[in-house]
């Protein structure tokens, strides 16, 4: 399959309060960008558990973000900074389980940045473009 | 308490009182120049002279600084007591004859002329030397003295220098009984621009006409006491005691139901474009401060004046300065056309000044606005469509020469045009307040891109923020006028109240619940939450979660390595599903 054709499989975590709303406002503003990005709803970026994650790749994600509140901005308080952490933690893990840590990554969107909602879900298709479909061995990829 | 009788009226006054205090409170009149209730008495000009008699005989003495004695008789108009007072007025007369309240005491007392020389008929001070002690008790700036003795003494700066100890506070001039000291004298200052810069010429005021609460405020720039420590007059001057210059600013806790945010804006500082010369050319005015010119209570009175006092003969109004522009800010501030057309319809009414109307497009979207602006088309205000490039006072022609020149893109014409005008009025716009991220910090909401707050929801919530119970009001949310200011100050405290009043709150539906059977009690979750909404209850071993305190983030959700906190609406299986779904094509 050359990478030209090949439409990754994206996997979105977005926050209710900065990110969804940021997507909204995208959406409203007519902007246009790249569809390979499938949006779940959480209420709060430290919401989202490390097995939402491996759940995903297992699925068939070929990538998966989290994007929450800015920080300082987040409407639990602290909930991005703990999402943070996590995605420190866990993109090591991914490393190890062969997973490119490029394939997971954490953005702050705030509800004010449709624009920037749209460069991240470009970048993000590009780069997993680039990279290619993910190979699992066993993993449901492989079909 | 010492009893005497002054003019024969009886009268007990406590002790170390001044004749003169005693004769004020029997309605007794005594003329003084150079005494102020404020200040210690000096007796420099012996007008209050007045005859007593405690027991020694009759003598002369200056009753603003004489204290009574028990069984004193004092004649405030005896023949003795007369005379001396006009002696000493012929004297005052002959050494500052333009005084005017010299010329009314002796209109008073009968003198005609005097009989000594004048030396300098346009003379106004009369040596009092209220104005040096007042800088020096008063003030402790110790700025001026007086200079030289015998005839030609004179209160001057050291060297007849403008002095550096002079902090400019001009109370030298508020004391001079005789206005021999004015404050064009000591600043040079201009007659009007620099008045709108320097506010109300008072430390105490209230900070407008319409202030909630009508309060005054000491301003800590003007006020004397901050500058040096001394002064303090207020103080003495108030009955109630009102007055605390140790007062500092103190934080409170105040517990509320709901809160409203009206923070308001600022305006757009137009020196951020430097081609418009504010600040630069004197005649070059932001919106504020053409306001303040034309208020009927401002420096001038209400007349538009030229910073040399003359009427202007053209005046330019720059429209959208700050808005609009990709340097500054791209939104339209929406009040500045409206508040542009006023001010145009003012100088019309006002003066026979021409008026120019620079604008790239006349918004007039309110009730009655469109007519307004149709008006003024018929009252002769010439608009010019384009964006003003430049305000210059390079004359390139003859009918150029002393005026201020406006650089403009005629866009209707297809030609650039040069307009030489006397004033230039610049509409400046509105931006959020400078502590804007500030306070969206501290009440956890959001700011939009041009940093005004964020509503929840631009047409279904416009009042309400992402934060329960936070609601906001007028130019803190996006640039608006009065009307629309009010309309939605009204909405928001009408939302304030509908929290309120009900007495219930509805708690958040989406909260963490604990399955007892699985907890391990390992608590994990206690430490995470951002609410302290769990706590650990050791009798069963397990933790818990209050409802009325959780806000649902799901933090803990995640941390719980039983899967025995679930967030209601988002549980594990749930988003689970959600990802397996996401995948079938």
């Amino acid at each position: 399959m050359s990478n030209e054709s090949f439409e990754p499989k994206l996997v979105g975590f977005l926050c209710n309060w900065c990110s969804y709303t940021g997507a909204d406002l995208a959406g409203t503003a007519r902007m246009t960008y790249a569809p390979n990005l499938r949006i779940i709803r959480v209420m709060c970026s430290g919401r989202v558990d490390p097995q939402f994650i491996l759940k995903a790749f297992k699925e068939g994600a070929d990538g998966v973000l989290i994007s929450g509140c800015h920080p300082g901005d987040c409407h639990y308080q602290e909930g991005n900074y703990k999402a943070l952490r996590r995605h420190r933690l866990l993109s090591k893990m991914l490393e190890q389980l062969g997973i490119e840590k490029e394939r997971f990554r954490l953005e702050w969107v705030s509800a004010a940045e449709g624009a920037k909602f749209q460069q991240v879900c470009n970048s993000f298709t590009e780069e997993i473009r680039k990279l290619g479909p993910l190979n699992l061995n066993g993993g449901k990829h492989e079909q | 308490m010492v009893n005497l009788t002054i003019d024969g009226k009886k009268i007990s006054v406590e002790e170390g009182t001044t004749i003169l205090q005693a004769a004020e409170k029997l309605d007794i009149k005594i003329p003084t120049l150079c005494y102020h209730p404020l200040l210690e008495p000096y007796a420099a000009c012996r007008i209050c002279v007045v005859e007593i008699d405690s027991g020694r005989g009759p003598e002369l003495v200056t009753s603003c600084n004489t204290s009574v004695r028990n069984n004193m008789e004092v004649k405030t108009k005896s023949e003795r007591a007369l005379n001396a007072r006009k002696l000493n007025l012929e004297m005052l007369m002959a050494r500052a004859p333009a005084a005017e309240p010299i010329k009314e005491l002796a209109k008073e007392l009968g003198i005609e002329s005097t009989r000594f020389e004048v030396k300098d008929p346009t003379e106004k001070c009369i040596l009092c030397g209220l104005c040096v002690r007042t800088c020096e008790n008063v003030v402790g700036a110790n700025a001026i003295s007086f200079i030289d003795r015998g005839m030609n003494r004179v209160v001057s700066p050291p060297f007849g220098e403008p002095s550096e100890a002079c902090i400019g506070c001009t109370a030298c001039a508020f004391f001079c009984p005789t206005e021999a000291i004015t404050v064009e004298d000591l600043h040079g200052r201009k007659v009007i621009h620099d008045e709108l810069n320097l506010g109300p010429s008072t430390a105490i005021r209230v900070p407008i006409r319409q202030a909630v609460p009508m309060v005054p405020f000491i301003d800590e720039e003007a006020c004397i006491h901050f500058k040096t420590g001394e002064c303090r007059l207020c103080e003495k001057a108030c009955e109630k005691e009102a007055i605390n210059h140790a007062a500092e600013d103190e934080e409170m806790e105040i517990e509320v139901g709901s809160i409203i945010l009206a923070s308001g804006f600022k305006s757009f500082d137009p020196k951020r474009i430097p081609a418009y010369g504010y600040g630069r050319f004197d005649n070059v005015i932001t919106a504020l401060e053409f306001e303040r010119l034309v208020n009927a209570s401002g420096p001038t009175g209400g007349k538009i004046l030229l910073s040399n006092g003359e009427e202007p003969k053209a005046v330019g109004i720059v429209h959208c300065v700050g808005s609009r522009d990709a340097n500054y800010n791209e939104y339209c501030s929406r009040v500045c056309c409206m508040y542009s057309l006023k001010f145009a319809h003012l100088i019309k009414e006002k003066t026979s000044a021409d008026i120019y109307d620079f604008y790239i497009d006349m918004r007039c979207f309110g009730k009655g606005y469109e007519e307004f602006y149709h008006r003024l088309l018929h009252e002769g205000t010439k608009f010019i469509r384009g964006r003003v490039s430049e305000v210059t006072d390079i004359a390139l022609t003859e009918h150029e020469e002393n005026k201020l020149i406006i650089r403009v893109e005629d866009t209707l014409l297809n030609t650039v045009r040069r307009i030489p005008v006397d004033m230039v009025v610049l509409a400046t716009g509105l931006e959020p307040g400078l502590d804007q991220n500030e306070i969206a910090k501290i009440f956890n909401i959001s700011c939009s891109q041009d940093t005004f707050f964020l509503e929840r929801h631009p047409k279904l919530a416009p009042v309400s923020t992402f934060s329960d119970g936070i609601f906001l009001a007028g130019t803190c949310q996006a640039p608006r006028d009065i009307p629309d200011t009010v309309a939605q100050a009204g909405a928001a405290a009408s939302e304030a109240l509908a929290l309120a009043d009900k007495g219930t709150f509805q708690l958040e539906p989406i909260t963490a619940e604990i399955d007892e059977e699985l907890c391990a009690g390992c608590q994990i979750c206690v430490g995470l939450c951002p609410f302290t909404a769990i706590t650990y209850n050791k009798e069963k071993g397990i933790s818990e979660i209050n409802d009325a305190l959780c806000k649902g983030c799901g933090t803990c959700v995640s941390a719980c390595p039983c899967g025995a906190s679930q967030q209601k609406h988002f549980r594990d299986a749930q988003i689970f599903a959600e990802i397996e779904g996401i995948f079938i094509e």
